[in-house]
């Protein structure tokens, strides 16, 4: 298991690398030089700040010095300045990290679980009516913009319905405190958790669907069968351990996706995270900022990705010998 | 194509149901300057209007301008966006995929490994970036939609031409003295067609869905309507007006929703095996 962890962490580093070096292209790629984009972020674009700019971030040496020196500040932690908002990119980052990690991650767990008991599901009953209307609800859902399913379920659940707050993380000012305001919170999540989670809620939902009729007709499921289990067993200890690992597999892979569209679902929700941040920046125009979002989501993606290879071995126990 | 995959296609109802959706759209983008002559810019009547109301089918968003003008102009970018990215995504993958599956080894892991880079790494995110940093314009969108796009291709692509390399036919090729192109190009290629157009189906759609995600974080190419912008506008106008948000949504939903209909279809047609497998 540790021989396997370091493995995946070794890759992990890897990925990371090429991140920062892609940063770091992107920004030198951009149209004009960082200093001019630095002056112009900070709203004075003479030539002499420009020139004192590139001299301070040593602009004036050798692109691969610069690289160097950009490598090592990102091992510090320094991910850049903010002039537009007079802050470090890791402060503003680190500010915003909790909300992003605690929608995402909710969603990840509604969507995987919804996704492989509802896939379960329309294959134990394949061409009976569960089994259409949970396909034809996964196909819609897999075709709807994430962020027109949130505005329409506010539209719903907060403007008609009254039943939910249609935005933000808590009530502000309503000095809830302990468990009052976790429950408050918990309110706040429901309808972002649930418009990130019920895209890749179809997703996972077709796959195992797909996955568990692969397996049902195998043998080993006819030999259960042939023995006398009963169903119910058959279903939970033969099909879906088996059927559950290239939906694991295609999981972490996704994870990515997953934290891209909770921009687009924190953009409608005012949910105070990651994508916030990035939806303001890129109406400010303020790179720093992007490339530090498009670092920071690349670690936790990794990170998605080693726990989601540690859920594998754990539910497969045949791919740690065949390592 | 020959008269058992066109069978096989019609037969299934969902395929026939994406191709009848796919085929309005394209009908709709194409006579958009017909049905709505006027640039879907300008003032049509009064703001706020309710559709229905004064001729306007969709109603009109917060400047009067006419929605269904709006929805119908911006099919054109969603199709274009779509399909031009979708063809540039093709050719990275189909490229690398074949080169890495024909030389295998070395080369073989290299690409592999840049591949997998390009999967785990947060596609939208990077999508964001690059529009961002490059002033959003519909080059710039098809480039960046097609740079996060190509990999699971290329992967698809490369099993495919890994399994194929070992068959007589490109024995016997090598042994007439075929040159490497020729052989990838004219001899392997053609017969991995079915599972890259299933694909491209697909891709089309995610496309689709990327480039609305863009326009609605205002990201989109500024002198282009689109339906994700009209979404994106509209939002601070949701209470009180559904209808703006409403329908350009419902257009992208149908296009991805025929997209991905018309790749199911391809892809039981084109597998005649799995698809009686299924019935059983």
């Amino acid at each position: 298991m540790l021989r396997f962890l370091l493995n995946r962490l070794a890759k992990a580093a890897v990925v990371l690398g090429v991140v920062v070096v892609l940063n770091f292209l992107l920004i030198h790629a951009a149209p004009g030089d960082p200093a001019t984009v630095m002056a112009g972020e900070a709203g004075a674009a003479d030539q002499m700040f420009v020139d004192q700019l590139r001299k301070q971030f040593g602009l004036d040496r050798p692109l691969h010095v610069q690289l160097g020196t950009y490598v090592s500040h990102i091992l510090q932690g320094d991910l850049g300045f903010s002039f537009r908002q007079q802050r470090p990119v890791a402060d503003l980052l680190l500010d915003r990290l909790p909300a992003t990690v605690v929608l995402t991650l909710s969603a990840f767990t509604l969507a995987l679980a919804g996704g492989i008991a509802l896939g379960l599901l329309a294959a134990v009953n394949v061409g009976k009516w569960a089994d259409s209307a949970i396909t034809v609800v996964a196909l819609l859902s897999y075709a709807t913009p994430i962020y027109w399913v949130g505005l329409m379920l506010v539209l719903v659940f907060s403007v008609n319905l009254g039943w939910l707050p249609a935005f933000g993380y808590e009530s502000i000012g309503a000095g809830h405190a302990g468990l009052a305001r976790m429950g408050d919170i918990a309110r706040h999540m429901i309808l972002p958790v649930a418009t990130l989670g019920l895209f890749y809620m179809a997703v996972y939902t077709r796959m195992t669907r797909a996955s568990a009729l692969e397996v049902s007709s195998m043998d080993f499921v006819k030999t259960a069968r042939a023995k006398g289990q009963s169903e119910w067993r058959i279903v939970t200890r033969h099909v879906l351990r088996n059927a559950i690992l290239p939906v694991l597999t295609v999981a972490g892979v996704q994870a990515g996706q997953l934290i891209g569209g909770s921009i687009l679902v924190e953009t409608v929700f005012a949910w105070p995270g990651l994508g916030r941040l990035t939806f303001d920046a890129v109406l400010q125009r303020d790179y720093q900022v992007l490339l530090g979002v498009f670092f920071v989501t690349s670690v936790l993606v990794v990170a998605f990705n080693i726990v989601t290879d540690v859920l594998y071995v754990l539910v497969d126990p045949r791919v740690e010998i065949a390592k | 194509m020959n008269r058992d995959f066109l069978h096989a296609f019609a037969r299934n109802k969902g395929a026939v149901l994406g191709l009848a959706i796919v085929g309005a759209v394209i009908l709709v983008a194409l006579a958009a300057d017909l049905l709505f002559p006027a640039s879907p810019w300008e003032m049509a009547g009064a703001p706020f209007g309710r559709p229905l109301a004064d001729g306007m089918l969709m109603g009109t968003d917060m400047l009067g301008r006419d929605i269904a003008s709006g929805v119908a102009h911006g099919a054109r970018v969603s199709l274009l966006i779509g399909l031009a990215s979708t063809l540039a995504a093709v050719a990275i993958g189909v490229l690398l995929g074949a080169v890495a599956g024909y030389y295998g080894g070395r080369l073989d892991d290299l690409l592999m490994r840049f591949t997998e880079l390009f999967q785990t790494i947060p596609n939208f995110v990077l999508v964001v970036v690059i529009v961002a940093i490059f002033t959003p314009s519909l080059v710039s969108i098809v480039v960046a939609i097609a740079l996060v796009s190509w990999a699971p291709l290329a992967r698809l692509v490369r099993g495919e031409f890994l399994s194929l390399r070992s068959r007589e036919f490109v024995q016997a090729a090598i042994t007439c003295g075929q040159g490497d192109a020729t052989i990838i190009f004219r001899q392997i290629l053609p017969n991995c067609m079915s599972p890259i157009i299933v694909s491209a189906s697909l891709m089309v759609a995610t496309a689709i869905l990327l480039e609305s995600s863009l326009s609605f974080l205002g990201l989109g190419d500024p002198n282009a309507m689109s339906w994700g912008f009209m979404v994106g506008s509209a939002r601070t106008v949701l209470r009180q007006a559904w209808w703006m948000c409403f329908f350009p949504g419902f257009a992208i939903l149908l296009t991805v929703l025929g997209l991905n209909l018309i790749g199911e279809g391809l892809n039981d047609a084109f597998n005649p095996r799995l698809r009686r497998k299924r019935k059983a």
